[in-house]
Order: C-alpha cells, then sequence, then structure tokens
C-alpha cells in the first residue's frame, strides 16, 4: 500500500469537506479498498473514514413505512436490525462473506463499489431503492451503469439507501465458495404493482433488470410462467468457476427459486 | 506519524502509527504480540482474527487508526494472568483442534465471538460461522468438535471422519 493522510470526520459535512481535496476517497469498512490498495489498484492520497459518523448508523423506518439504512451501517448490524421490517434484506446482509466481513462491510461501501457479484446491487436494484447522497437523491434505475461503475460523483458520499418494503421478496444466491461472493444470485420482490427481478454475478454489464421475465410474472406468478424465457449467454460473464452457459442458466434457476419462495 | 490509543487485552497502550498500518501490523510490530497471525493478508483466511469492540474482525483489513480508542482483544488475552488456557483453548487441545497450529489463534477468536452470541451452538452454525477461518492442515472436524465441548456438549457422536 501506498501512504496517505487519513481523517476521520464525525458528521457528513466535515466529510463532504475533507473529500473536496485531490485524490481523496471515502473508506467503508475497508473490506474491497484496503485488499483493493494493497495490490496498488487504488493509490488514494487521502481516506475519509466515513465509520464514526453517527448520523449514517444504524436502520429506520420512515413514516411512509419505507426502510432506510444508514450509508455506514454494517452488513452484520442490517441482518439483525432489518430482521423484522425488511426480512429478505436482512437475509441479504447475512449472507455476505463471512461474520468478521459482515462486522466491518457496510451498504454504502458495497453499493458505491457495484462489484459484479456482489449481494445489495442485486437486493437494491430489485427492490427498487433510492440511493440517498450529500447531494441528490437517485433511483436504483439510474444508478448502477455497469461493472463497478455508478453515477456517483468525485466525493459523494452515499449517506443512506432507503427501501419500499415489498410484499414478498427472496435472494437466492449460488455461492461461489472460494470468493464467498454470488456466482449468480437473483433477487426478487413483488410489490403491489408488480414483480421486480434483478441479477447479480452473471452479467458483464454488472447488476441488471430482468425484463422479460418480470412482464412473465406480472400476467402469472408461478415458477411455469418463465417457461420458453431464456437469457443470451454472449454478454454473461464466463470464467473458471462458470462458463457464460452455465451461468445464463443458472439465473433461470435461481430465479424459479425465488418464485417458489414468494409463492 | 499519528499517535493511536487503544486496550488490548485490557490495557491502555499507543504508538505513532502511519495511516496505512494495519491493525495486524501495530499488534505483531509494535506490540509484539505476534499470537495473531498473518496467512493471507488479503482478508481470506481468518488467521488474523481480533476482536473490537467485542465484535470478531479481520485485523489484515483493517486501519491500525481505525481502531483508535477501541477495546481490542488477541488470542494472547484468552488465558488466564498465570497461563492457564481458557475453555475454548483447553477444548482445542483436548480434542486435538489444532495440527500446525497456524489457523488457531483466528479459530479461537472466532470461537469466542460465536459462544458469546450463541452459547450453545449446533454443529451446522459452527461451520457456519467458521466460514471465513481456513485451516491448511483441515482440521475442521476437531475443530468443531473443540467448540462443540467447549460450550458445553457432548461430542461423543460427532464423528471425525
Ligand atoms: C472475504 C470477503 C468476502 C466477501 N463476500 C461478499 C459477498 O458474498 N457479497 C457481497 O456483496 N460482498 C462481499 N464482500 C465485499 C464486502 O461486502 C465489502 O464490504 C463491500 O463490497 C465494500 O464495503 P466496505 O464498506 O468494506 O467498503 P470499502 O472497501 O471501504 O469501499 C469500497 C468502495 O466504496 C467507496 N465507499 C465506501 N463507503 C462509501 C459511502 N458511504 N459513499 C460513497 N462511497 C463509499 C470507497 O471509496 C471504495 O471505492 C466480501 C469481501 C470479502 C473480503
Ligand atoms: S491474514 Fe487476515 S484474513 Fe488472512
Ligand atoms: S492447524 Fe494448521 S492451518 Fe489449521
Amino acid at each position: 500500500m501506498y501512504s496517505f493522510e487519513f481523517e476521520k470526520p464525525s458528521t457528513i459535512a466535515d466529510a463532504v469537506a475533507a473529500l473536496a481535496s485531490e485524490d481523496a476517497q471515502a473508506l467503508g469498512g475497508g473490506q474491497t479498498l484496503i485488499p483493493t490498495m494493497k495490490q496498488r489498484l487504488a493509490a488514494p492520497s487521502k481516506l475519509v473514514s466515513v465509520s464514526g459518523i453517527a448520523e449514517m448508523q444504524g436502520v429506520c423506518i420512515e413514516d411512509d413505512g419505507s426502510v432506510a439504512i444508514g450509508g455506514a451501517t454494517t452488513h452484520a448490524r442490517v441482518a439483525v436490525e432489518a430482521a423484522g421490517s425488511y426480512p429478505a434484506l436482512a437475509a441479504v446482509a447475512g449472507q455476505i462473506g463471512d461474520p468478521a466481513v459482515r462486522n466491518r462491510g457496510t451498504i454504502g461501501g458495497s453499493v458505491a463499489n457495484n462489484d459484479p457479484a456482489a449481494c445489495y446491487p442485486a437486493c437494491v436494484l430489485g427492490s427498487g431503492a433510492t440511493i440517498v447522497t450529500n447531494t441528490r437523491q437517485i433511483a436504483a434505475d439510474d444508478f448502477f451503469q455497469g461493472m463497478f461503475t455508478t453515477v456517483l460523483e468525485e466525493g459523494e458520499i452515499i449517506t443512506s439507501v432507503r427501501f419500499p418494503v415489498p410484499q414478498a421478496a427472496s435472494y437466492q444466491k449460488f455461492l461461489q465458495p472460494a470468493s464467498r461472493f454470488a456466482l449468480v444470485g437473483v433477487y426478487l420482490a413483488r410489490f403491489a404493482d408488480g414483480v421486480r427481478v434483478a441479477v447479480t454475478g452473471a452479467s458483464e454489464d454488472g447488476v441488471f433488470r430482468w425484463s422479460e421475465a418480470e412482464e412473465a410474472l406480472n400476467k402469472e406468478f408461478r415458477p411455469d410462467a418463465l417457461m420458453g424465457l431464456h437469457i443470451n449467454p454472449a454478454n454473461m460473464i464466463g470464467d473458471l468457476h462458470g462458463s457464460k452457459e452455465y451461468r445464463a442458466h443458472l439465473v433461470g434457476v435461481m430465479t424459479k427459486r425465488a418464485i417458489e419462495a414468494c409463492s | 506519524m499519528t499517535q493511536v490509543s487503544m486496550t488490548v487485552n485490557g490495557k491502555a497502550v499507543s504508538g505513532d502509527v502511519e495511516g496505512r498500518t494495519l491493525l495486524s501490523s501495530f499488534l505483531r510490530d509494535q506490540l509484539s504480540l505476534t499470537g495473531t497471525h498473518v496467512g493471507c493478508d488479503t482478508a481470506q483466511c481468518g488467521a488474523c482474527v481480533v476482536h473490537v469492540n467485542g465484535e470478531a474482525i479481520k485485523s489484515c483489513n483493517m486501519l491500525a487508526l481505525e481502531a483508535d480508542g477501541a477495546d481490542v482483544g488477541t488470542i494472547e488475552g484468552q488465558a488466564a494472568e498465570d497461563g492457564t488456557l481458557n475453555v475454548i483453548q483447553q477444548a482445542f487441545q483436548d480434542h486435538h483442534g489444532l495440527q500446525c497450529g497456524f489457523c488457531t489463534p483466528g479459530m479461537v477468536m472466532s470461537a469466542a465471538a460465536l459462544l458469546k452470541d450463541n452459547p450453545r451452538p449446533t454443529e451446522g452454525e459452527i461451520r457456519k460461522y467458521l466460514e471465513g477461518n481456513l485451516c491448511r492442515c483441515t482440521g475442521y472436524h476437531n475443530i468443531v468438535k473443540a467448540i462443540m465441548a467447549a460450550s458445553g456438549q457432548d461430542v461423543s457422536s460427532i464423528a471425525a471422519e
């Protein structure tokens, strides 16, 4: 790791000010950023830890019934504190990595990083959540811009993520046991006004919505509704853990499991 | 250099560190607490697990400055002052829960964190909790057995396949 300055502000305003200097970067739980810096794939001049900012911590229920998670809330905390209000979201958090990773890693870091195999992006997109930053509110449909890319500006901080709570939802993760990420993961949420299906781990463009499946499920909510639907393997991820065709096939299998879990 | 202060195994300590100094390096190189092992240095293996404010974390993946003011527990704080092993350590010895011993500090610290939240875990719960702790000697059965025994459960029916 190259050397860098370190700051740990206690308010969002101070963090935004600290991030204004050139090549400064936010530090969440460091579970992705520290390994990346060790490999010298990132070399920020300054790290601004958001872990000491009280207003970015915790889970709360808004007036409209949505569940808001502070941007610096750890996966372990979401797994416990969202279990009553949005169980499928809590289940996603509880399946990330291992206990020690969950005790440090945060929702803001995971969503900002947009790893193509990460769990939270599927849950955020599948729920139609809103990403709240220090400057604006961004719909999940507009936020993710392909592998490791989002609409976040330099120095912009995710202060919270707000989830509308569906009638039923399920995350089906096909574990890649070495990395502990998803080989393929499908998040399905059923709202009064329609079904959303978001897929992680599969596409070279990162997390995506499987709109053909959504349309079919809006007509008829049962596993057979997917019959005849296929994901085109062409732009799926193919690597030593699974071919493009294998991942395309898994998307259908995991979606069916999610439908069964929500039926 | 910035000064960092924390409580480690009940004692107040401080030292000068760089921004990039890892908690594992601070413990090992500055405090000479070399019981915390660094196996992979990439957050995969769990050999470096310590407790920060009671929670198990991988110390190779946390900056020392992030632990400023924290209450840190390492393997050196597990046994009594006179060297008497605690119940988890003793169970590892009794049930052959270690071979080369490299993964053992992390295994014991993870086990301690598990038993604090879940005093009588099932075999399945133990295996699930240890997903982030790798043993290259692959002594998992006896590690699981030791943790079950440490939680006061009968282990006679657990096979060491
Ligand atoms: C062994 C292991 C297993 C894992 N398994 C999984 C898994 O199964 N599923 C999964 O989804 N993830 C997994 N992860 C990744 C883990 O969830 C990370 O915690 C997460 O991807 C990054 O979160 P972080 O808080 O650690 O962010 P950091 O590593 O601190 O930061 C990541 C990026 O986000 C930026 N950032 C951080 N916080 C904010 C913020 N509030 N606003 C704006 N930008 C911010 C940083 O600048 C950086 O670019 C695993 C990690 C490890 C080490
Ligand atoms: S040395 Fe920290 S996880 Fe392997
Ligand atoms: S006992 Fe050798 S690595 Fe576990």
